[in-house]
C-alpha cells in the first residue's frame, strides 16, 4: 500500500522558545511598521466605506482609459479613478463621493452613465453600479470595527471559559498582531478596503485563534501529562508535536485561497490577498506569539484533571 | 469510539441520502425539475442579486417629514381655534419640534390650555407664566406616526413596483426607518427609482386671485395661500411662472379611485375617477367656483391650471398639462399607487448586470473546483488512503453545505462562494487533527486498532474547541454584519457544521468498517 509522504519528520524539535525574543522583536517591529503605516498612508478605503458611485463598464471593444478620464473627469465631479478590471474591454470607473446628500449621489450616477454612453458608443454595458451614501458608509465602518471588536471579545470569553485567563491573554495578543498585520497589508501596498476584506478579517480571526487552540489545547494536556517538565520545554514540545497539523491545515487553506485568487474574479481578490496572508500571518502568530507568551502570564502548574500515568518527556534534540 | 449501533449507521447513511436528493436539483436544469414529480425536492439555492443579477436599493423614509407636515397643519387648527375663543397673540409658528406663539394677555393661560387641550389628543401644551405657549407631540405619538409613515411607505412601494411589472421584488423594512427592496433582474433601475423619488402627493386647489403673483413674491402672500410653480406655464426663457394657490385643498388623490393614461386631442392626459365621497366635494366646489382657475398641485409643483368651465359632477376628469406618453403613464401609475406618506431617499443602490453575475457564478464554481482539486490531492499525497477517506468525507461535506444552503434557502452570494472555497480548505482540519494524533499514537507503539481509537477520541475536543472559535467569528458576521459579510458569513457557518459533522460521523464510520472488515496489522498512514 501507497506509504504517504510525511510533510514534516516525525515529531521536529525545533526550539521555538529560545528564540522567542528574536521573534517577539520581529513581531513588535512589523506591527510598529503597520501602525505607521496606517497614520502615514491610511487605507484606500473602497466604496463600502468612503461612500461614493462605482460604475463597471464593459465597452465593445478595448476601452480607452485616457477617453473615458476626460469625458468622466470633465463632469466637475471631483477625483475620479479608472482602473482596468478582469480584461481590457472592463473598466472600473469610481467617483468620489458627492457634495449634497444622498439626492446628488443618484444624479452624479446618472451623468457618469450618459457621458460613459457617449463615449464608448451603444454597446456599452454596464455591469455594476454601487451607490453608497454618506448615512450609509458611515454606518457600514461603525458595523465592521464592532464586528472585529465583539469578534476577538467573544473569542477572549470563549478561550476563557475552556482554558483559564491566562490562556486568553496570550491569544488575544496573537489577534490583535493578526489584526494589525492584515489591515497593515492593505494600507502599504494601498489595496482596495472595502466589506469583503473585512470579512476576511474576521475569518482570519478565526482562523488563527483555531491555531491557537490547538497548540493550547496539546499545553494544557501537557501539563497534565507531564507535570515537571520545565515550561518552556513543555511549550516547545507542544509546539512541535502539532507543528504538522498547524502547516497541513494552513496549506490545504492556502492552495483553496490560491485556487480563489487565480480564479474567483476580480471582484472576489481582494478577499482573496487577505485570507492568504492572514492564514501566514496567522499560523505564525499562534506558533512565535501565543504560545511563548504563556510564559509571562503566570500559569498555573499541576492541579486540574488526571495524569496520564508518568510517561517520560521525550529529551528534546538539538 | 470505532463501534456504530445499526440505527446509528442507518442514521447517517439516511443523512446523507436526504442531502444528496435535497441538493440534487442544484445541478438540474429548470425545465427538468419542473417535469419531475412534485414530492421530489426541487427548490434550488437562492441566489443574491450579485450572481443573478439585479438591484438592491436601501430607501430611507423621510419620517421627519411627517411630523413636520403635523406640526405645520397644527398651525392652521391652533389659528382657527383662537380665533374662535378670541384670544390674542403673536409670533405663531413652528420652532424645532413645537409650535410657539406668545399671548398678548398672559391671563389667557388657563383658557387656552382648555381649547388647545380639546385639539388633539397626541400633543402636550405647556402654556408659562410669561404667556410663552409650547406644544408639542408627545413622545408616543411621534413613535406611533413614524411607525405607521415607514408602514404606510412600504405598501406604497410594494403597489408601485408591482404596477410596473416587475417580478419577484423582495420588499421589506430595515431598522427604523429604511426600506430594502431587490430587483431580480432589474439591472437598470431608473424607471423605479424614478417612481419611487416621487411622494405624488396630489391635490385639486383654487387660485387665490386676490393678489398677482409679483405682489405675492413682494411680500404680500394672504394667509392660507402660497406661491408654488407652474411646470404648464413657462416664461419666456422656459423657467416655470409662479401661481398664487390657496393651502386648502378642495379634493385630494387620497380620493381617487383610478387613474389611466390616456389621450385627448392628440396629447397624452391622465384621466381620473374620485370615489362617492370626493366626487361629492369636488362636484360641490366646483359648482361655486364655475369661472374661476383651479391648480391641480403634484408634489408642490402645479401640473396645470385650468379654468373651471361648468361644474364638474360626474366624479370623473382629466389632467392635461406637459405631458408625454411616457410621464402620463407614470403619473397614472403613481395616483393608482396612491401617495407616499413621506419623501424617500436613496442611500444606497447596488446594481449588478446579468453579464457580471453569470461570470461571477462561473468564476466562483471554477474557483471552487479547483480548491477542491488541490486540497484532494494534498490529502491523498500527504495521507494516502487515510487521505481518500477524508476527501470522501470532503466531498459528503460539499453535498450537505449545498443541501443545507436550499433547505435554509439562504442567500448564495459572491462573497459566500469565497466562503464555500474556503470551508472546503479548511473542513479537512478535522480530519487532520485526528490523522496526526493517530500517528502520534503509532510512534507511542499502540496497535492499529487501539491508535485510531484513541486519535479519534483525544482529537474530538480538539476539534470542537477550534472549529468552535471560527463559528464564532462565522455566526458574528451572519448577526452583525450587513451584504457581503452576512452572504460569507452563512456558508461559513454552515461550512463549518457540516465539516464537523461529517469528521466525526461519516469518515470515522468509513474507518470503523474499514477496520472491521481488513483487519490490517499496520496503518497505512
Amino acid at each position: 500500500m501507497y506509504k504517504p509522504i510525511r510533510l514534516i519528520p516525525q515529531r521536529p524539535s525545533i526550539r521555538f522558545i529560545a528564540k522567542r525574543w528574536l521573534f517577539f522583536g520581529l513581531s513588535v517591529a512589523a506591527t510598529l511598521v503597520c501602525i505607521g503605516s496606517l497614520f502615514v498612508l491610511g487605507l484606500n478605503f473602497g466604496i463600502d466605506f468612503r461612500g461614493g458611485i462605482l460604475v463597471e463598464v464593459r465597452a465593445p471593444g478595448p476601452a480607452d482609459l485616457g477617453a473615458i478620464r476626460s469625458s468622466v473627469g470633465n463632469l466637475g465631479l471631483g477625483e475620479v479613478a479608472l482602473q482596468g478590471f478582469g480584461d481590457e474591454r472592463d473598466v472600473l470607473v469610481r467617483v468620489q463621493r458627492q457634495k449634497g446628500g444622498e439626492e446628488a449621489q443618484q444624479q452624479a450616477v446618472a451623468r457618469i452613465k450618459e457621458a460613459l454612453t457617449a463615449d464608448l458608443g451603444a454597446g456599452v454595458e454596464f455591469r455594476r453600479v454601487e451607490v453608497v451614501g454618506p448615512q450609509v458608509s458611515g454606518e457600514l465602518i461603525q458595523g465592521g470595527i464592532i464586528a472585529v471588536v465583539v469578534a476577538i471579545g467573544a473569542m477572549m470569553i470563549y478561550i476563557w471559559l475552556r482554558f483559564e485567563f491566562q490562556f486568553g491573554i496570550g491569544a488575544v495578543l496573537a489577534l490583535v498582531h493578526d489584526v494589525f498585520l492584515t489591515v497593515g497589508l492593505f494600507s502599504i501596498l494601498q489595496l482596495d478596503f472595502n466589506l469583503t476584506v473585512v470579512a476576511a478579517l474576521l475569518t482570519v480571526l478565526g482562523f488563527s485563534m483555531n491555531d491557537t487552540v490547538v497548540i493550547f489545547d496539546r499545553i494544557r494536556e501537557n501539563l497534565r501529562k507531564y507535570k515537571q517538565m520545565p515550561l518552556p520545554d513543555l511549550i516547545d514540545l507542544s509546539v512541535n508535536e502539532t507543528l504538522s497539523r498547524t502547516i497541513m491545515t494552513s496549506g490545504t487553506t492556502l492552495l483553496a485561497m490560491l485556487a480563489l485568487y487565480l480564479f474567483g474574479g476580480a471582484v472576489i481578490q481582494g478577499f482573496a490577498i487577505a485570507m492568504m496572508w492572514g492564514v501566514l500571518v496567522g499560523t505564525y502568530s499562534s506558533v512565535y506569539i501565543a504560545a511563548p507568551v504563556l510564559l509571562y502570564t503566570g500559569l498555573r502548574r499541576g492541579g486540574t484533571g488526571p495524569t496520564e500515568g508518568a510517561v517520560a518527556p521525550p529529551a528534546p534534540a538539538g | 469510539m470505532l463501534f456504530f449501533p445499526r440505527w446509528k449507521v442507518g442514521l447517517i447513511i439516511a443523512t446523507f441520502a436526504l442531502g444528496m436528493l435535497i441538493a440534487l436539483p442544484n445541478v438540474i436544469g429548470r425545465a427538468t425539475l419542473e417535469g419531475l414529480p412534485s414530492w421530489l425536492p426541487a427548490r434550488q439555492v437562492l441566489l443574491g442579486l450579485d450572481l443573478q443579477g439585479g438591484s438592491h436599493l436601501l430607501l430611507e423614509v423621510e419620517v421627519e417629514a411627517v411630523i413636520a407636515e403635523r406640526l405645520d397643519a397644527m398651525v392652521d387648527e391652533i389659528r382657527l381655534a383662537m380665533r374662535k375663543a378670541d384670544i390674542g397673540y403673536v409670533g405663531l409658528g413652528v420652532r424645532g419640534d413645537a409650535v410657539t406663539f406668545t399671548l398678548r394677555e398672559p391671563a389667557h393661560a388657563e383658557q387656552t390650555k382648555e381649547e388647545l387641550a380639546a385639539l388633539d389628543a397626541d400633543c402636550d401644551v405647556v402654556v408659562g407664566e410669561d404667556g410663552v405657549a409650547s406644544i408639542t407631540l408627545n413622545e408616543a405619538a411621534v413613535t406611533a406616526r413614524r411607525h405607521a409613515a415607514v408602514e404606510q411607505s412600504i405598501e406604497i412601494v410594494r403597489r408601485r413596483i408591482d404596477e410596473t411589472g416587475t417580478r419577484e421584488p423582495t420588499i421589506q423594512r430595515q431598522g427604523e426607518s429604511r426600506i430594502l427592496i431587490q430587483l431580480p433582474g432589474v439591472d437598470d433601475p431608473e424607471r423605479i427609482k424614478g417612481l419611487l423619488g416621487k411622494t405624488a402627493k396630489l391635490t385639486f386647489r383654487l387660485l387665490d386671485p386676490t393678489v398677482t403673483p409679483g405682489q405675492a413674491a413682494a411680500g404680500q402672500l394672504p394667509v392660507g395661500s402660497e406661491l408654488l410653480p407652474s411646470d404648464d406655464d413657462l416664461d419666456a426663457e422656459g423657467n416655470p411662472q409662479m401661481l398664487v394657490v390657496r393651502k386648502r385643498a378642495m379634493v385630494g388623490g387620497d380620493s381617487l379611485v383610478d387613474a389611466q393614461p390616456t389621450f385627448q386631442q392628440g396629447q397624452p392626459v391622465v384621466s381620473f375617477q374620485f370615489d362617492s365621497a370626493g366626487a361629492r366635494r369636488f362636484g360641490d366646489a366646483t359648482t361655486k367656483n364655475t369661472g374661476q382657475r383651479m391648480a391641480i398641485v403634484l408634489d408642490g409643483r402645479v401640473i396645470s391650471a385650468p379654468v373651471i368651465r361648468e361644474p364638474i359632477t360626474g366624479g370623473r376628469g382629466i389632467i392635461s398639462g406637459s405631458f408625454t406618453v411616457q410621464s402620463a403613464t407614470d403619473l397614472a401609475l403613481l395616483l393608482r399607487a396612491g401617495a407616499l406618506p413621506a419623501p424617500l431617499t436613496i442611500v444606497e443602490e447596488r446594481s449588478v448586470g446579468p453579464g457580471l453575475g453569470a461570470d461571477s457564478i462561473r468564476a466562483g464554481i471554477t474557483a471552487s473546483i479547483i480548491a477542491v482539486i488541490l486540497v484532494v490531492v494534498f490529502m491523498l499525497v500527504f495521507y494516502g488512503f487515510f487521505g481518500v477517506i477524508a476527501n470522501i468525507a470532503l466531498l459528503v461535506n460539499g453535498i450537505l453545505l449545498l443541501a443545507a444552503m436550499t433547505l435554509l434557502q439562504a442567500t448564495l452570494t459572491l462573497p459566500g462562494i469565497a466562503g464555500i472555497a474556503l470551508t472546503l480548505g479548511m473542513a479537512v482540519d478535522a480530519n487532520v487533527l485526528i490523522y496526526e494524533r493517530i500517528r502520534e499514537e503509532i510512534a507511542l507503539g499502540r496497535t492499529p486498532i487501539s491508535a485510531i481509537e484513541a486519535g479519534y477520541s483525544r482529537a474530538m475536543a480538539t476539534i470542537i474547541d477550534s472549529n468552535l472559535t471560527t463559528l464564532i467569528a462565522g455566526l458574528l458576521m451572519f448577526g452583525l454584519g450587513s451584504g457581503a459579510v452576512k452572504g460569507f458569513g452563512v456558508t461559513l457557518s454552515i461550512g463549518l457544521a457540516t465539516s464537523m459533522f461529517t469528521a466525526v460521523t461519516f469518515s470515522r464510520l468509513i474507518v470503523a468498517t474499514w477496520l472491521r472488515r481488513a483487519r490490517p496489522k499496520s496503518l497505512p498512514i
